[in-house]
C-alpha cells in the first residue's frame, strides 16, 4: 500500500478514528528538508502496510490540522494511535530513527 | 575494500565524490540519516557561480547528488557512529555496518549551535528554530527574535520578514560579524529592529514560546521581552567528535596539515568540519575537490 494524502476534511476519519496506528508528516512545498523525508515515508508506507497507516499532509492547504497540533516547525512527523498523538520528531531525520519511533508505537 | 571513503554529503563530500570516481578509484559516500549538509535548510543561492538566476539550496544539493550518483559513487545515508584510523586499511562504522577503505576523507560539516539557556531545547519546533526557510510561513504576523550577528542571521531575519510582522534581531556584541552586504539588506528593511549588547539568557512559555529573558551585557540590567519565535543562528559547530585520533583545535574544528592532509596520513579533510573561515557552499566544494585530489595523489604514492 503507498503512502496516503490527508487533509483537514479526512484527518478525523482517517486519522483519528482509524483502527491502526498512523504516521503523519506534516510537510510544505516549500520546505527543502521535507524533501530528504518525501522518499523515506513512501518507503515506510510500504515495508508497515497492514500494521501502520502512513501519510503526508500539506500545511498550506490543510492549516486546520497543523493548527490543532501546534506544528510550528516542519518536517514535523507525528505518530497517532486510538486518535490521540503519542509521539513526534521535529526536524528531517534519517529512516532508522523513524522506525524506531514506529517500532515503540506497534509494541 | 574501498579506495576511499568519504563521509558526508554536503558541497565538500559530493565534490569530492565526483573528483574521485572520475579518477576511476572505487569510492563509497557515506552521507549521513540527514544528507545535503547545511543547504538543505536555506532556500536561494544567489553566489554560486554558474546559476545566473541563483538556485534554491536543495535543488542544488539534488543536482549535486544525481551528478554523483551519475559517476558511480556508492551513496549510503547512514551516519558513522565510530572509526578506527590507527591502521590500514582504515574502518568506518555504521550502526549496522563496517566498511574498510585505504583513504578517508572527512567532510561532515557543522550543525546548529543552539543557544545553551534553560527552556530552549524542549521547544524546539514550538517556537525554537534553527531553520527560517523552513519554518517562517508558522510566524505569519507574529513578532519573532533572531539570535545572532552573522550572515546566516542577517538572512534569517529577512526570511523571516516575508511573513513576520516584526523581527528583532539580538546580538551579544555591539557589532555584527555579519558581511557589508547582509548588514545593508538588514538595515533597509523596515521590519526589523536591532538589540545590540544583548544576550537571551532564559525562553520562557509552557507549551510554546511566548518570550524570553535577556540581559544587558554592558550594564547587565535584565528584562523580559514578549514574542512568538526564537531563531537561532548563532553559529555551528563541527562534527568531528566521531573521529579518535584526528587533530582538532579547541572549538572543535579539524586541523588541516599541508594540502588538505590531517595529522593521520591517507585520512583527508574538507569544508566546514575544519574551515571557520569562509563557510561557503563553493569553497567547501572546491575543498572537497582539493581532498580528492590529494588522496588520489596518496593513494598512487602507496603502490
Amino acid at each position: 500500500m503507498a503512502d496516503v494524502t490527508f487533509t483537514d476534511s479526512t484527518f478525523k476519519q482517517q486519522v483519528l478514528e482509524s483502527k491502526l496506528p498512523v504516521l503523519v508528516d506534516f510537510w510544505a512545498v516549500w520546505c527543502g528538508p521535507c524533501r530528504m523525508v518525501s522518499p523515506i515515508i513512501e518507503e515506510l508506507a510500504k515495508e508497515y502496510a497492514g500494521k501502520l497507516v502512513v501519510g503526508k499532509l500539506n500545511v498550506d492547504e490543510n492549516p486546520q490540522a497543523a493548527g490543532q497540533y501546534g506544528i510550528m516547525s516542519i518536517p514535523t512527523v507525528m505518530a497517532f494511535k486510538d486518535g490521540k498523538p503519542v509521539k513526534s520528531t521535529v526536524g528531517a531525520q534519517g529512516k532508522e530513527s523513524y522506525k524506531k519511533m514506529i517500532n515503540e508505537i506497534l509494541g | 575494500m574501498y579506495d576511499v571513503i568519504i563521509i558526508g554529503s554536503g558541497p565538500a563530500g559530493l565534490t569530492a565524490a565526483i573528483y574521485n570516481t572520475r579518477a576511476g578509484l572505487k569510492t563509497l559516500l557515506l552521507a549521513g540519516a540527514k544528507w545535503g549538509g547545511q543547504l538543505m535548510l536555506t532556500t536561494e543561492v544567489e553566489n554560486f557561480p554558474g546559476f545566473p538566476e541563483g538556485i534554491q539550496g536543495p535543488d542544488l544539493m539534488a543536482n549535486m547528488r544525481k551528478q554523483t550518483e551519475h559517476h558511480g559513487a556508492e551513496i549510503i545515508d547512514v551516519n558513522v557512529i565510530a572509526t578506527d584510523f590507527g591502521k590500514q586499511p582504515f574502518v568506518v562504522k555504521t550502526d549496522e555496518q563496517q566498511y574498510e577503505g585505504k583513504a578517508v576523507i572527512i567532510a561532515t560539516g557543522a550543525d546548529t549551535k543552539w543557544l545553551g539557556v534553560p527552556g530552549e531545547s524542549e521547544k524546539i519546533g514550538r517556537g525554537i528554530s534553527s531553520c527560517a526557510p523552513c519554518d517562517a510561513p508558522f510566524f505569519r504576523d507574529k513578532d519573532v527574535i533572531v539570535a545572532g550577528g552573522g550572515d546566516s542571521a542577517m538572512e534569517e531575519a529577512c526570511v523571516l520578514t516575508r511573513f513576520a510582522k516584526q523581527v528583532t534581531i539580538i546580538h551579544r556584541r555591539g557589532e555584527f560579524r555579519a558581511s557589508q552586504a547582509m548588514q545593508d539588506k538588514a538595515k533597509a528593511n523596515p521590519k526589523i529592529t536591532f538589540m545590540m549588547n544583548t544576550q537571551i539568557t532564559q525562553v520562557l512559555g509552557e507549551m510554546k514560546v511566548s518570550g524570553v529573558k535577556v540581559k544587558d551585557t554592558i550594564n547587565g540590567e535584565e528584562k523580559e521581552l514578549v514574542t512568538d519565535g526564537v531563531f537561532v543562528a548563532i553559529g555551528h559547530i563541527p562534527n568531528s567528535t566521531v573521529f579518535k585520533g584526528i587533530e582538532v583545535d579547541e572549538k572543535g574544528f579539524i586541523k588541516a596539515r599541508e594540502h588538505f592532509h590531517t595529522n593521520i596520513e591517507g585520512v583527508f579533510v574538507a569544508g566546514d568540519v575544519y574551515d571557520h573561515q569562509y563557510m561557503q557552499a563553493v569553497t567547501a566544494a572546491g575543498f572537497g575537490c582539493a581532498a580528492a585530489l590529494e588522496a588520489e595523489r596518496w593513494l598512487e604514492s602507496q603502490t
